[in-house]
This record gives C-alpha cells, structure tokens and sequence, in this order.
C-alpha cells in the first residue's frame, strides 16, 4: 500500500510536470499541424520513436549527447517535409485518406526501424552532468527532469513568442482560423503548411531525445505515444498551443497519479476524462469550431 | 439495375460455397488463416456499417471485438461457463455486451463529426486497452489469456475444420443481416446522413438516432466478432484492442471499397494473406503491407470494389457523358 504522506505528492507531482513536459513538445507539434493542415497526423509517434533511434545512433559514433540532440531533431524535420511535400499536400483535403495515408507511413516507420536498430530496447544515456539530484526542501529531485521542464518552457515561450509577435505567426494564425480567407489576402499557406509540419516533426523527435532516457527507445513506443499525444491535445483543443501546454499537464499529472494511485485502471483514469471532455466539448478546452 | 445487384448477390454466394469447398481441403495454415480472417471480416463489415454508409469513420471499432473477445476468455477460463452448449448463450452475452458497449460510447461520440468523431473513438477505444493492458487480475495484463480448447457443442469445435466451417456460417449470416440492414429503408436513411447530413435533418429525419442505433448495431456485430476470434486465436490479449488493431479494420474497409460490405472481406482477406504468409516468406513483408496502403489511398480511394465502376465510368466517359453520372449515382 502507498503511504500518502505529503512527500509522495509532492514527488508525484513533480514527476507529473516533467511528464508533462515531454508531453508538450510532442502534443504541440500534433496540435500545430492540426491547426493548420487539419490532419491528424498518425505519423507523430514515429517522429517521437525515429528521433531516439537517430540521436542512439549519432551517440554510438560521436558519444555526443548534444550533437544528437539537433542531429535527431532536424534529421526528423527533414522527413516530416519530405513526407508533407510528396505525399499529403497532393493528397488533397479528405480527412479520412489523410489519416490512412499517415498510418501507413507509421507502419513503414516501424518496419524500417525494427530492420536498422533491431527489436532491443535501448536507453539514452543523458551526460553526467544532467545525472544528479538536487535536494530542495529535503525531496531529491533528478537535475534531468528539470532540465525537461526548462526545455518546454523554454520551447514554449519561443513558440508563443514567434506566434504572437512576429509576421509569421500571425500569418500561421491566420491559416488556423480560416485557410481558404488566410490564402485569399495573399498569405502563402503551403508554405506555412510545410514548416508546421517539419516543425511538428522536429519538436516529436526533440521529445524523443529527451525522453528516451527514462522511457527508453523500443519498438513499439510509436504506437504508445500516439494516442498519449492525442490525449493532450483533444483535452486542450486542437490547434491552440496553451491547450497543448494545459492539455500536457493534466495529461503528465493523471498518468503519474493515475500509475500511483489506481495502477489496474491507469490508463482509464487517463482516457476516460478525456472522452468526457471531448463529449461535452468535441473542439477540447481551448479549441474552436 | 436489378440484374446487375442479382449478379453481384450470385457471385458473393458462389464465392462463399467456393471457400466452404475449397479450403477444407488445404492445409492446416491456410484454414486456420481463412478462419482468422473470416472472424475478423465481420469486425470489418461492421465498421463499413459505419464508415461506408453512414460516413462515420471511427477508429476505436477494436474496442467491440476485444469486448466479446475478452467476455469469452474470462468466462471459459474462470468460469468454465461456455465450453458446452452454453457456447451459443456465450454468443449471445457477446452481441449484447458489444452493443451495450456501443451504446455508452455512442451517447459520447455520435455528437462529433468528421475528424473530432474520429479523435473521440479513438480515445473511446484507447479506455478498453488501458483496461485490458493494466486491469491484471481480470484480463491477465500484456500476457492476456489462453483459452484452454474450443468449446464442444454436440459437435467437437477443437476440430479446425469444423470451426472454420462455424467460422464461414457466422460470417455469412452477419454479411445477409448487415445486407439487408443497408438495403432496408433504414439503410438508405444511413446513406442520406452520409451524403448530406443537414438536408436530412431538414427533411425531419432524426439524424443522431439514426448514427445511434448504426453505432450499436456496428458494435454489436463487433462483439460477435469478438466472441469468435476468442476461440480462433486461442488467446485474447490487448494486443487485440490496441490502436492499431482499429487501424487495420478501417484500412481494410478501405482497401476492399468502403460501402461495399464484401469489400471488407476481401480487404481482410488481402491483409490477412500477406501478414501471415508473406511473413513466412520474406523478412520485408511490412513493406509490401504499407505500400499496398499508401498506393490503395493514392490511385484507388473507392478501394478494390470500386475498380469495376471505375473501369464502367471510364469508358462511359469517353462515350456518353450523361451515361457516367448515371452510374455514379448508382447505389453499390
């Protein structure tokens, strides 16, 4: 039996931020391409899964974190525009093709990695200096899930700060209200789609990174992360980057709490309030018809 | 027109007696797998319920299969409850249980439309494989549970052949119900939702109650399913409610022809095939599935059924013009 004394909520909690975290740059990506495009990019697990694989192999040649790190990501990005220029901008606008055309690509992703890195599980190991524990107010905390939590913040903020204060963001602004009146007054939408799309590619796989040091890289994570990145993002409202941000959050904390507290039913304590959500509210928290 | 849809009914009934001849008559392997994909084609025929003639394309439709799946396994295995003649009481629960499913997420889902009923169903189904996955006690976690023997109704079901035979009955039974369901006035009101939802509610149909009663009755043929991939398979776990498991159904509707019914069948048939016998053949055959994929979504959105009306259409084309509007319009 769990001792709920105030340190293991504390403990949770934090846990639960930092998953959170992770979660973020994965959902906002998905909520982006979202916004813009109006695909449901069922691809975006295996951007998250390709660039743990990426960064695995850039660290067993170079032993270098960090150069993985932006290898892996913009690596990612790459594919993401490729996949987005060749396949899904001549695809057209059919919600149901788009989302079976990402899904076959998800499965070709699975194939290719499972015959280049093997079936074994692999961790990312994060530099030393990242390894430690700090003590506040006697909790240990890991330095790494801080490190997690400033990566978003970070990313975050870079994001809303592009969005809000530059002419490109308003321009992607724009497209996610209304694509069809964004292109009438001269804003060039295929452009914005492919750059949300490799940026979306590119934040899954930075989140990959990071994550595989405590997640791990397996075959398998694609479709496992699949559905957690559609959680945060139907909670917070597709296309909306503080949805992504809240939806991240209430996502990292019920599936921390949910594990600790309800570890038969976790993963219903993580769905279920989201089809609630979405029942009530089918655009999610911040999201707009 | 009538001809046509008699020739089509022919050839569905002719290919049906063909299977039943022929496939006893292989191997093992080719009858385990003609009765795995048989199990699973009734799933599939019952998402095209869903996605072919009321438009809705859900992608949780493995939360029925694994609900009648999971319903058989812990009631033989802990229960020892239909190994005998309560085998058919057991298909019964299934229907009811997938239905009774169908109707919660239903009241849930069947508000949302295009894209957002697409993200709802998912999270719906997600629900059944986190149960599944972490509920140990009950449904024996990522291990799942074996099924220790068919059950024996009079007739000895351990037999491959006598199953694959239930198998086919089953199957062809659901294809004439969910036949008639589409042909029936309810069917064509399914069709209207399809094509034009709003037109429909003007005219004073009530559209959510006919989404509704579409998603129960798909989710009851999914638990059907459910009840006879339990003892196909041998075992049952999450691996049959998981995402992908959803994912296959509705590229199979989709690569047979949505809104075909059959179509389904033969998608499952195609999937099937390659999955279990190209696997033994060559170490890439995930390859040739996600191609197949990506060319069916590219050059033949109408799926294979849809090749003949193409093929009609085109040539109508390049003859009358007012001749391919008229086929287009044709019901499938």
């Amino acid at each position: 039996m769990v001792r709920l004394s105030a340190q293991f909520w504390l403990i949770q909690a934090f846990n639960g931020v930092s998953y959170g975290a992770l979660l973020f740059l994965v959902g906002s990506g998905l909520s982006l391409i979202f916004g813009v495009m109006r695909i449901v990019n069922l691809s975006h697990g295996s951007y998250f899964l390709l660039g743990g694989y990426v960064a695995l192999t850039v660290i067993w040649t170079t032993g270098s974190w960090a150069l993985a790190l932006v290898v892996a990501s913009l690596s990612v990005a790459v594919l993401g525009l490729v996949m987005e220029r060749l396949f899904l901008r001549p695809l057209g606008f059919d919600p149901l093709r788009q989302v079976l055309l990402t899904v076959g690509f998800a499965f070709l992703f699975q194939q290719a990695a499972l015959d280049i890195w093997t079936g074994n599980n692999f961790d990312i190991n994060p530099p030393d200096a990242l390894t430690r524990s700090i003590v506040v107010g006697g909790l240990y905390l890991p330095l790494y899930r801080m490190f997690m939590i400033a990566t978003a913040l970070v990313i975050g903020l870079g994001l809303w700060l592009v969005m809000e204060k530059t002419r490109m963001g308003a321009a992607v602004r724009a497209t996610v209200d209304d694509a069809q009146m964004a292109r009438g007054v001269g804003i060039d939408t295929s452009r914005i789609s492919m750059l949300i799309f490799a940026l979306g590619a590119f934040l899954a796989a930075l989140g990959g990174v990071i994550g595989g040091a405590f997640l791990g890289v397996y075959p398998g994570l694609d479709f496992e992360m699949l559905p957690i990145a559609f959680a945060v993002v139907i909670i917070g409202g597709m296309g909306s980057l503080g949805g992504a941000a809240v939806g991240a959050l209430l996502v990292g904390l019920a599936d921390n709490f949910g594990k600790a507290l309800f570890p038969e039913i976790s993963y219903f304590t993580l769905y279920a309030p989201m089809a609630l959500i979405l029942a009530v509210k089918p655009t999610g928290l911040f999201g707009r018809e | 027109m009538m001809t046509r849809e008699r020739i089509k009914v022919l050839a569905v009934v002719a290919t049906l007696v063909v299977i039943a001849i022929l496939v006893p008559n292989t191997n093992s392997f080719v009858i385990l797998l003609a009765t795995r994909a048989l199990a699973f084609s009734i799933l599939v025929m019952s998402l095209d319920l869903l996605l072919g003639f009321t438009g809705l394309a859900s992608l949780g439709q493995a939360a029925y299969l694994g609900v009648g799946a999971y319903l058989t396994a812990i009631l033989a295995t802990k229960y020892q409850f239909g190994l005998g003649l309560d085998f058919w009481l057991v298909v019964v629960l299934g229907i009811l249980s997938g239905a009774a499913l169908a109707a919660v997420f239903g009241l849930l889902a069947i508000r949302a439309t295009g894209v957002y009923f697409l993200m709802i169903t998912l999270a719906l189904g997600q629900c059944v494989w986190g149960l599944a996955y972490r509920w140990n006690s009950l449904t024996g976690g990522d291990n799942g549970i074996n099924l220790r023997g068919r059950p024996n109704v009079g007739i000895d079901l351990s037999n491959d052949v006598t199953f694959f035979y239930l198998v086919l009955a089953f199957f062809a039974v659901s294809l004439l119900m969910m036949y008639v369901l589409v042909r029936s006035p309810f069917g064509h009101s399914l069709r209207g939702i399809r094509e034009r939802e709003l037109r429909m509610r003007i005219l004073g149909y009530n559209t959510w109650l006919h989404k509704y009663i579409a998603f129960v009755i798909a989710g009851a043929f999914g638990g059907l399913a459910g009840v006879l991939w339990a003892h196909t398979a041998g075992i049952v776990s999450p691996e049959n409610v998981v995402l992908t498991t959803s994912v296959d159904a509705l590229l199979m509707a989709v690569l047979g022809g949505a809104g075909t019914l059959v179509g389904g069948a033969i998608g499952a048939a195609i999937v099937f095939g390659l999955r279990e016998y190209l696997s033994t053949l060559v170490p890439w055959w995930q390859y040739v599935l996600g191609a197949v994929y990506v060319l069916t979504i590219f050059y033949l959105p109408t799926g294979l059924m849809g090749i003949p009306e193409r093929i009609r259409q085109h040539r109508a084309r390049a003859g009358k013009p007012g001749e391919a509007k008229k086929l287009a319009s044709a019901p499938a």
